[in-house]
């Protein structure tokens, strides 16, 4: 990060901090199959038209490329604040074909979808440079020393950019958000289920609250 | 395996380190980093591995390091240049594999021959 770079971040964030700005542009981020898509579909769902981010699926990198829905309002905890949501794809450091073929796709289906999610990956970290900051979406029945998630955190505390742990499938019975809490003790998190919307409305005081 | 001093790494540009980790794991290589990288290289380091990927040839890495630390100088604080990396092992994704791993300790299995 050169001088100048690191200088205007930190007077954008000096700035923020004073003026506290009520529009955010913020990035869904985690790991492949965390539900970042299926938290962006509720959070439209809940404050937009309806019209969902896009599809979900068991198999890694059904998202490949990164999507954006503007001006998404949320109300809550008596202030709102309007969102820019950039859903972006899983992040990883390897991808072989040869996992999507476990789950049925043909060699020829499996190579394209790795190749489209590398582009994808790449895609999700240039949009590290454009954002207000950060929803990390964590899969709370998993390991959280994902070095995914320790390579996010390290850039948005580099930055100064705010950060939002989101502990996600709070539905599955070996879910264990204490883990992800005591992993990362420094930063916000909030226990939900994107899928069934277990503890959602805390979530959206926490963006209120973090973001606005 | 590579072990990289911290003082060797100094002396690196972002783009040399981020060189020299993929040529050595590209040819099965595991590399020690003593300082590690910082959070602006290692997702760089990412970037790059994805363009790297092919085929049968090469399926990324296994990257592991602690989360970053902060400390420096009031100077380095106060332009956001206070995140030291830390301890790192990379190494490619079909011969290591994390075993486990919290703030203080990175067990990892290296397969050799694959």
């Amino acid at each position: 990060m050169g001088f100048i770079s690191g200088f205007k971040r930190s007077l954008d964030a000096w700035i923020n901090s004073i003026f506290k700005k009520k529009r955010a542009k913020i990035g869904l981020y985690g790991p492949p199959n965390a539900g970042k898509t299926t938290l962006a579909n509720r959070i439209v769902r809940d404050w937009s038209d309806g019209e969902s981010f896009g599809s979900v699926s068991p198999i890694p990198h059904e998202t490949r490329r990164a999507m954006r829905k503007e001006g998404v309002m949320i109300n809550a905890n008596g202030s709102s604040i309007e969102l820019d949501i950039v859903d972006t794809p899983g992040m990883a450091t390897k991808i072989d074909f040869k996992e999507f073929m476990a789950f049925g796709l043909s060699e020829q289906e499996a190579k394209k979808r790795a190749k489209e999610a590398t582009e994808g990956v790449i895609e999700a970290i240039k949009w590290l440079d454009d954002l207000d900051g950060v929803l990390l979406v964590m899969d709370s029945t998993e390991d959280p020393y994902t070095q995914v998630n320790v390579t996010v955190i390290g850039n948005m505390e580099a930055r100064k950019l705010p950060l939002l742990i989101v502990a996600n499938k709070m539905d599955l019975p070996n879910a264990s958000p204490s883990r992800i809490k005591a992993a990362f003790p420094q930063h916000a998190m909030v226990p939900i289920s994107a899928l069934e919307g277990s503890n959602i409305d805390d979530l959206y005081k926490a963006i209120a609250h973090n973001f606005g | 395996m590579d072990l990289v001093s911290g003082e060797k790494l100094e002396n690196m540009t972002s783009m040399e380190k981020i060189r020299l980790i993929l040529d050595k794991v590209k040819t099965g290589r595991i590399v020690v980093l003593e300082s590690g990288l910082t959070p602006d290289e290692e997702v760089r380091l990412i970037e790059m591995t994805m363009t790297e990927i092919r085929v049968d040839e090469f399926s990324g890495i296994e990257i592991e390091s602690y989360p970053s630390k902060k400390e420096g100088s009031l100077f380095d604080k106060l332009f956001g240049r206070n995140i030291k990396g830390r301890l790192t092992v990379i190494g490619p994704a079909n011969q290591l594999r994390t075993i486990e791993k919290d703030k203080y300790q990175i067990s990892t299995k290296v397969s050799v021959g694959d």
